[in-house]
């Protein structure tokens, strides 16, 4: 590990940042891409939720963690808060991991 | 006094933020055991605070990776807080100052959870609370297992599902719409399907491409009314 690796990540990952909530985001967009934008977080969410449950670097993998949200789905389905949604689908993971 | 939603907002940011800090506490192990000093360990995680990066630099290091494609990896997972960063600068006015801290904080969290809010100063709370909370969990994390040399495997508790199942609360209210339903539906099946075949990191980028199709027409009050 060198520092340079830690400050060339640091000035690289910064600098999506301000692009995204600076740069880009004081000007103003056309009207067709500030509307795309509030779809953003939609398929982004979705996707990264995807990625969390069946991903494993570049391999698909179906294990605990698709129950657990699974799970997590019915409970924000049923309108449960946020904090019992993360706990439903954490524990149900940890116990379907501990039976088998 | 705080209302209702702001302690709920309050309390799930801490939630979030704990969760998350576990993984500090394994990134810090790991960090060290790839030939980080404990002030680099620190370093990364105050300055490049973007978690899947800095796993994916410190492992391409400990596979014994040249520090270019430790960079060009986590560059890469990096990405998509830009495409964050333009979300949420539509609900975070301020000055330029406020603005380039908001942009350190800007990760997948603290987006997540301000973007599910519908008020104007929901948003405002969920960002700052959850972006200062990860950031608290996620450095004290990082300290303790670059210090501490082992971690508890977060896996155990189940915490490697935490995370996307407080991302499912969050995509809840963006499913209310068609528009948003059809831009998660085909967000998540793009980043599915490319996940194969593609760099990590490309696949979340290549989702975002999911809001051209689903893209909402122009609100009645903004075209030409026919006469």
């Amino acid at each position: 590990m060198t520092w340079g690796l830690v400050l060339g990540l640091a000035l690289g990952a910064y600098s999506f940042k301000v692009l995204g909530m600076v740069v880009l985001g004081q000007r103003k967009l056309p009207p067709v891409l500030d509307r795309c934008l509030t779809l953003i977080p939609a398929a982004l969410i979705a996707a990264l939720i995807a990625k969390d449950t069946l991903a494993i670097g570049q391999q698909l993998v179906i294990d605990e963690r698709l129950a657990g949200v699974a799970a997590a789905v019915v409970a924000a389905w049923r309108r449960l808060p946020v904090i019992v949604v993360i706990v439903i689908g954490a524990t149900v993971t940890a116990v379907l991991r501990q039976i088998r | 006094m705080l209302d209702p939603r702001s302690r709920a907002v309050l309390t799930t940011s801490i939630t979030l933020g704990f969760a998350v800090g576990v993984f500090a506490v394994l990134f810090g192990v790991s960090a060290v055991a790839a030939g980080a000093t404990t002030w680099q360990a620190c370093a990364m995680s105050l300055l490049v605070f973007t978690g899947a990066s800095q796993f994916s630099a410190v492992a391409v290091i400990a596979g014994g990776g040249s520090v270019a494609s430790a960079l060009g990896g986590a560059l890469l997972l990096a990405a998509r807080n830009g495409v964050f960063g333009l979300t949420m600068s539509r609900s975070l006015p301020g000055r330029l100052t406020t603005r380039l801290i908001a942009a350190q904080l800007t990760i997948d969290e603290s987006t997540a959870m301000a973007t599910s809010q519908d008020e104007p100063y929901l948003r405002r709370l969920a960002f700052w609370a959850t972006g200062i909370s990860v950031y608290v969990f996620w450095n004290l994390g990082t300290l303790i297992g670059a210090l501490a040399g082992s971690a508890i495997d977060p896996t155990t508790y189940g915490l490697d599902a935490a995370i996307p199942s407080a991302f499912v609360a969050m995509l809840w209210p963006h499913l209310r719409t068609v528009n948003g339903r059809r831009a998660a539906a085909l967000g998540a099946a793009l980043c599915i399907a490319t996940t194969p075949f593609l760099p990590v990191g490309l696949p979340i980028l290549v989702a975002a491409t999911a809001v051209f199709v689903a893209v909402p027409a122009p609100a009645a009050d903004q075209m030409v009314a026919p006469r």
